[in-house]
């Protein structure tokens, strides 16, 4: 393995330039280091301006999702190694607008993800002095693997319906939604069905399954999709045979 | 661009890539893809085949030999060759998709995903060999 490696990193400068243009840096490849230490290197030894979002290093706060060799990625997970010999080329994640270098606009998918309510919404708080909610292993299993959902969008620069449609409510948003629907603590599902059954929610999705190869979380939002519209269906099944059931 | 996405004071300027047209073409998944949701065109053809097949055995026997005419020229052929096989693809995919709109659950644990869509194809081969003893050996 060599000792340096090229780095291709995608500039917007939006003073300066209308397009996105690349500079290329020769960054170290030790062993350990991943794509986002190579960008730290790049902004504390080479070009100061150059701008990224990071935080925990980890895989933790989702903050580096950036695409690399044209896959979304952690940039903290992908090892500047796995490349060979390079380039590595690193953009902004696809599908978002992009506000400088490597800085994506996210706020659509902020008003997204509080539209479909992720926390437990009861219909009755009750009294602090019956104790906790309590819940069986099993229970919780039902909707750990969507609570692992660290919010870093990889899905949603890997969708292509997002990119075609930006009004679909996206990958993360509704297996969130699931998270908290298969949660027995919560009582909001009939709130999250008006959001999630609307054809920008689970009907905008052709099940591409792309959300699901990147996320690096394994939470499968494309799984948890398709196990909501066969609820959706199923709701809308039996509004039809029993009217006087519907919420 | 929608109203929900314009930018705001704190970004004046962004930009927005757009997708290319062939955005299908450039990966191989993407690809097979748009393939699958392509084969929904001649899963459509094969009910309009079916109800033009019952049409004609409605009509008599002339309507059907007709049919079976019609249905023996060549492209007629091409045409449910080509869509026999996406129908099948088509198929395929709708049956692994099963184990991931389904979780399954026997005694407590989750029937593994292989099995779910296992049951699937197990019953698609019974009912396909149930159709062929009554069409060809019944």
């Amino acid at each position: 393995m060599s000792d340096t490696i090229k780095m291709q990193v995608a500039r917007y400068r939006p003073e300066e330039n209308a397009e996105l243009t690349f500079d290329e840096y020769e960054v170290p490849c030790p062993r350990e280091w991943v794509v986002l230490d190579g960008l730290n290197h790049i902004k504390d030894e080479i070009d100061g301006t150059l701008s990224f979002r990071w935080s925990c290093r980890m895989g933790i706060c989702g903050s580096c999702g950036m695409t690399v060799n044209g896959e979304p990625k952690l940039t903290c997970a992908t090892f500047l190694g796995d490349y060979g010999s390079g380039p590595v080329r690193v953009e902004p994640l696809a599908n978002f607008p992009v506000v400088r270098d490597l800085v994506v606009e996210i706020s659509d998918f902020m008003r997204k993800l509080t539209s479909v309510k992720p926390w437990i919404v009861r219909d009755e708080e009750k009294p602090l002095s019956e104790g906790e909610y309590l819940q069986t292993p099993a229970e919780l299993e039902a909707y750990k693997q969507y609570s692992m959902c660290i919010n870093c969008l990889l899905c949603y620069a890997a969708c292509p319906i997002y990119g075609l449609e930006p009004e679909f409510i996206g990958p993360a948003a509704i297996a969130l939604a699931q998270r908290y629907n298969m949660d027995t603590r919560d009582e909001g599902a009939a709130e999250r069905h008006d959001i999630l059954s609307e054809h920008a929610g689970i009907w905008g999705c052709t099940f591409v399954g792309e959300c699901t190869r990147v996320c690096p979380k394994h939470v499968d939002p494309a799984g948890a999709i398709q196990r909501y519209k066969l609820t959706a269906a199923l709701e809308t099944v039996k509004a039809f045979v029993v009217p006087w059931s519907a919420k | 661009m929608s109203e929900r996405r314009a930018r705001t004071e704190h970004h004046p300027r962004w930009l927005r890539p757009r997708m290319s047209t062939y955005w299908w073409l450039r990966r191989r998944r993407h690809l097979t893809f748009i393939l699958r949701e392509l084969s929904s065109v001649f899963v459509a053809w094969f009910v309009l085949y079916l109800l033009l097949l019952v049409r004609a055995v409605n009509e008599g026997a002339a309507a059907y030999a007709r049919f079976l005419e019609w249905s023996g020229h060549p492209v007629v052929l091409v045409v449910n060759v080509v869509a026999l096989g996406f129908v099948t693809y088509h198929a395929i995919t709708w049956f692994n998709l099963a184990p991931k709109a389904m979780v399954v659950r026997l005694g407590g644990r989750p029937v593994p995903a292989v099995l779910v869509a296992g049951s699937n194809y197990a019953a698609w081969a019974v009912v396909s060999a149930a159709l062929a003893w009554l069409l060809l050996g019944g």
